[in-house]
């Protein structure tokens, strides 16, 4: 039933290179078949939840009245889900926020998490338990070695009404771990941006740095992190002016995200502020992609051999990426084409049948650990790529 | 086709970032360069003052002589560049390609480069005014007359964050290896060529290649380099000047202004300056903050704008290798039609005159790029707007000002050339703070005495003249 947390195998480091020349790594058919057999079981019992009168929420059941189709009878599998329309992000702006819980799940305690907000009505979702299940998926992942269990938490990023920051709270928790946390206001940094008011924007990061390097020197025995790699960069330079690295201070496993990687960034921040790959520096950092909509994507092993590709996996079957044709957003691309990002999330909280993200990237092929697509050289995409504050902590 | 690599501390980086340089006009790709980021920047320099001990390790007069040396190679051999090399023939080529410089005009430029290089010895003697070298290097020594003397080295390195357009400024950094100062470049994208070359050939020449960052890359790295190195000089826009108008550690150049001043005892005889003032507002295809801007007169003003206009108006757009190419394009169009936009507003002023109008349309639009071919205009008045422009292609304004106005109405000058033989004048022409470098007579503005300090001395700009006082110990008492 979806709401179950599926059980993703941890990533090795020690895994065979990835280079596009060696497909050693890549999923069999068999795999890939397997997969996909979950995932249409998954959309059609999700469909099933979000559009019965007994469980679905009153957004989607007033939809369904507007549809074409009949969802409970003609949704069989995830293929058929691209008869919905849409989704449309701005439908989350506004109240009642409690149009969106299913009725299935009514009175069980919820959150509001919200995305934007810098000027007007933010976006809001509404949540009860996936961000937890999400990230106990991700918690999977990560390779004890260098995230142990037990270990404290840094949570060095966007706090607020934001899900990442209780979302990495609930993760550390489920690893055993406190986890440890920062003031950081990202609607004010965008303001500052767009005033174009950087000393304060260099004093605010400055802020923040301190607070980072105030918490992981007072004795709490921190080993683990999430950062954006904006506030990475700048936290392995605090720290460097005080002659320590990140190393230094105790920290072995790092999960990034929250803005754009590219493979030369990543580069620098493994051989430069980690001080070279986990075998050789003893910190692993693994970059991630998600956002409140979808939940989180995990990467492959980041290698050298790999020139430092990140490539992406959705937590499938409760959310799935597609690389879609920039004028036909229900053509998917060639492997190694590039398209532009689209997601579709399916949880019992939460349904949302192909939104188009603000991102483009290359489609890459089903992993072995992972065997469905990915995405690789996410970046935003040229149609917005103008117009976007993006990478703004 | 070339990859060419950032240098840290002359090693290459091999980044997996790349741009390519693209041909103006056929939009064919000329190189890859690889792209850093501004955390490099900072993480390398931690190390900045290595750079620093690698050229005091060398003796100054030998630096000199590795200048020279530089100089030669510069000019005539072929040099490693990226994965590959480039002869000289490249060089120019390449540069013409990308910045849209007649390759004359890159010649020309790379002949004013080496000039200085292989002059190092007399530009420090003239900046330094006859200081005996060795004072820089060890930082403190004896002036003569029993007088000691320290200069302060502010800092390891030179940041320089390098313009795309006018490969003639790279001159104003060079002095840099000689004072034992190492060099941390930010080249532009369109002209990575000259930085490339001039320190593959300081390397070449055997100065220690631990002495020289070059990063190509982004904004933020541009500001890494401002924030971080301890003296810096940045080529950029009059607002970029204005940003960083006051700040010690900022030595910033942007639009020059220059200017002709034709006093009142000489001006009924203009025509004896045509040719100096054609030289001065369209050499270098008008690019250069040396290039005249306005040429200022009581009267025969409209003579001197009709002349000028007959002499620099049929200059047309040939090929870049074309020997007779005077005119530099556009590489991006969008400059040139916004720069044409701004001229039409000047123009629809009262009181100023378009005097190229009779020689043909201006803007030159091409597939890639476009040009825009010389321009005078006549204001028949200091207050009219386009008194104060400067634009990057030959273009001067013509403008009537009385003399007793002239000095407060010009606004800030690069280089005023002042026309005259009136003592007085010349008395507070000398006493103006707002000319920089003041030519009293037929001086063409775009012809620099490079013995002579551009925009604030170099050496004023990295040492800093301090006390240092010394007493002998006394008589060490014997070991018991």
């Amino acid at each position: 039933m979806p709401g179950n947390s599926p059980t993703l195998p941890p990533i090795t480091i020690t895994d065979q290179p990835m280079t596009a020349a060696d497909p050693k790594w890549l999923a069999s058919d068999s795999q890939i078949a397997e997969a996909k057999k979950i995932l249409d079981q998954h959309a059609y019992e999700t469909v099933q939840w979000h559009f019965h009168d007994s469980t679905g929420s009153p957004f989607w059941l007033a939809k369904k009245a507007e549809l074409k189709f009949d969802p409970l009878t003609e949704i069989k599998g995830f293929d058929d889900i691209k008869k919905f329309p849409e989704f449309e992000d701005e439908w989350l702006r506004g109240g009642p926020v409690e149009r969106w819980i299913p009725k299935g799940l009514r009175g069980k305690p919820t959150y509001v998490f919200e995305t934007g907000g810098t000027t007007g009505i933010p976006k809001s979702r509404v949540v009860i338990d996936d961000f937890r299940i999400d990230y106990e998926t991700f918690s999977h992942t990560l390779p004890d070695e260098y995230f142990p269990k037990g270990a404290n938490w840094l949570m060095l990023g966007p706090s607020g009404p934001r899900r990442l920051r209780l979302a990495v709270e609930h993760l550390c928790q489920y690893r055993g771990g406190i986890c440890f946390c920062i003031d950081l206001d990202p609607r004010w940094v965008i303001k500052l941006i767009k005033k174009g008011w950087m000393e304060h924007l260099e004093e605010y990061k400055k802020h923040c740095i301190d607070q980072a390097i105030t918490i992981l020197t007072a004795n709490h025995d921190i080993k683990c992190m999430f950062a954006t790699p904006k506030l990475l960069e700048s936290l392995a330079m605090g720290l460097a002016e005080k002659g320590l690295s990140i190393k230094d201070v105790g920290i072995t496993g790092i999960f990034s995200g929250g803005t754009e990687f590219t493979p030369q960034w990543t580069r620098f921040c493994v051989e430069e502020l980690l001080e070279g790959l986990p075998q050789e520096s003893g910190v692993y950092m693994t970059p991630t992609y998600g956002n409140t909509l979808m939940g989180l994507a995990c990467s492959r092993p980041i290698t050298d051999e790999d020139d430092y590709t990140i490539a992406y996996y959705a937590p499938q079957p409760r959310a799935v990426v597609e690389i879609v044709d920039f004028d036909d957003i229900n053509k998917v691309v060639g492997y190694g084409e590039t398209g532009r990002v689209k997601l579709y999330t399916m949880t019992k909280e939460f349904f949302v049948p192909g939104f188009m993200e603000r991102d483009e990237g290359e489609r890459e092929r089903p992993f072995q650990k992972y065997p469905w697509d990915g995405v690789s050289g996410v970046r935003p995409y040229r149609g917005f790529a103008s117009s976007t504050t993006v990478g703004v902590y | 086709m070339l990859t060419i690599h950032p240098l840290r501390w002359g090693k290459p980086y091999k980044s997996l970032d790349t741009y390519d340089v693209i041909h103006f006009d056929t939009g064919e790709a000329i190189a890859k360069i690889g792209q850093v980021n501004g955390g490099m920047v900072q993480m390398d320099m931690r190390k900045a003052q290595n750079a620093r001990n690698a050229l005091r390790a060398i003796p100054t007069d030998e630096l000199i002589k590795m200048c020279e040396k530089a100089a030669h190679l510069f000019e005539h051999e072929t040099l490693p560049l990226g994965d590959g090399t480039q002869s000289v023939a490249e060089f120019v080529h390449h540069q013409s390609a990308s910045t849209g410089l007649p390759e004359h005009m890159c010649r020309s430029n790379m002949k004013k480069n080496c000039f200085v290089l292989s002059n190092m010895g007399k530009i420090l003697d003239a900046l330094t005014r006859g200081l005996d070298l060795e004072i820089l290097r060890r930082g403190y020594g004896e002036e003569g007359r029993n007088v000691t003397v320290s200069m302060q080295c502010q800092s390891p390195v030179l940041g320089a964050v390098l313009p795309n357009n006018s490969p003639g400024v790279h001159t104003l950094w060079l002095p840099a290896v000689p004072l034992q100062v190492g060099l941390v470049l930010k080249p532009g994208s369109q002209e990575p060529w000259t930085p490339y070359r001039m320190i593959n050939a300081f390397i070449a020449a055997g100065i220690p290649a631990e002495a020289f960052c070059m990063y190509p890359g982004g904004h933020d790295v541009g500001g890494t380099i401002m924030s971080k190195c301890d003296k810096s000089m940045i080529f950029g826009s009059a607002q970029t000047v204005q940003q960083y108008s006051g700040n010690p550690r900022v030595q910033a150049h942007g639009p020059g202004f220059s200017k002709i001043l034709l006093g009142d005892d000489i001006v009924d005889h203009w025509e004896d300056y045509l040719d100096l003032m054609v030289e001065s507002v369209a050499s270098n295809s008008g690019r250069g903050c040396i290039n005249c801007s306005g040429i200022w007169a009581s009267r025969h003003t409209r003579e001197i704008a009709e002349a000028l206009a007959a002499r620099i108006g049929p200059i047309d757009a040939l090929s870049p290798i074309d020997e007779k190419s005077e005119l530099a394009a556009f590489t991006n169009p969008q400059m040139a039609t916004g720069t044409w936009s701004m001229i039409q507003q000047d123009l629809s002023e009262a009181g100023v005159q378009d005097m190229t109008a009779s020689y043909g349309t201006r803007l030159i639009e091409r597939e890639r790029c476009a040009y825009l071919r010389p321009m005078v205009v006549h204001a028949d008045s200091p207050a009219r707007g386009v008194a104060a422009k400067e634009y990057m292609f030959p273009f001067a304004s013509v403008v009537k000002c009385d003399q007793k106005d002239m000095i407060k109405s010009i606004g800030q000058t690069l280089i005023g050339t002042a026309i005259t033989a009136d003592e007085k004048w010349i008395d507070e022409l000398t006493n103006a703070v707002n000319i920089d470098r003041l030519n009293i007579g037929p001086v063409p503005t775009n012809r620099l005495n490079w013995l002579q300090p551009h925009e604030g001395n170099l050496i004023d700009f990295l040492f800093r003249s301090r006390a240092y006082q010394i007493a002998p110990l006394r008589a060490p008492v014997a070991a018991t």
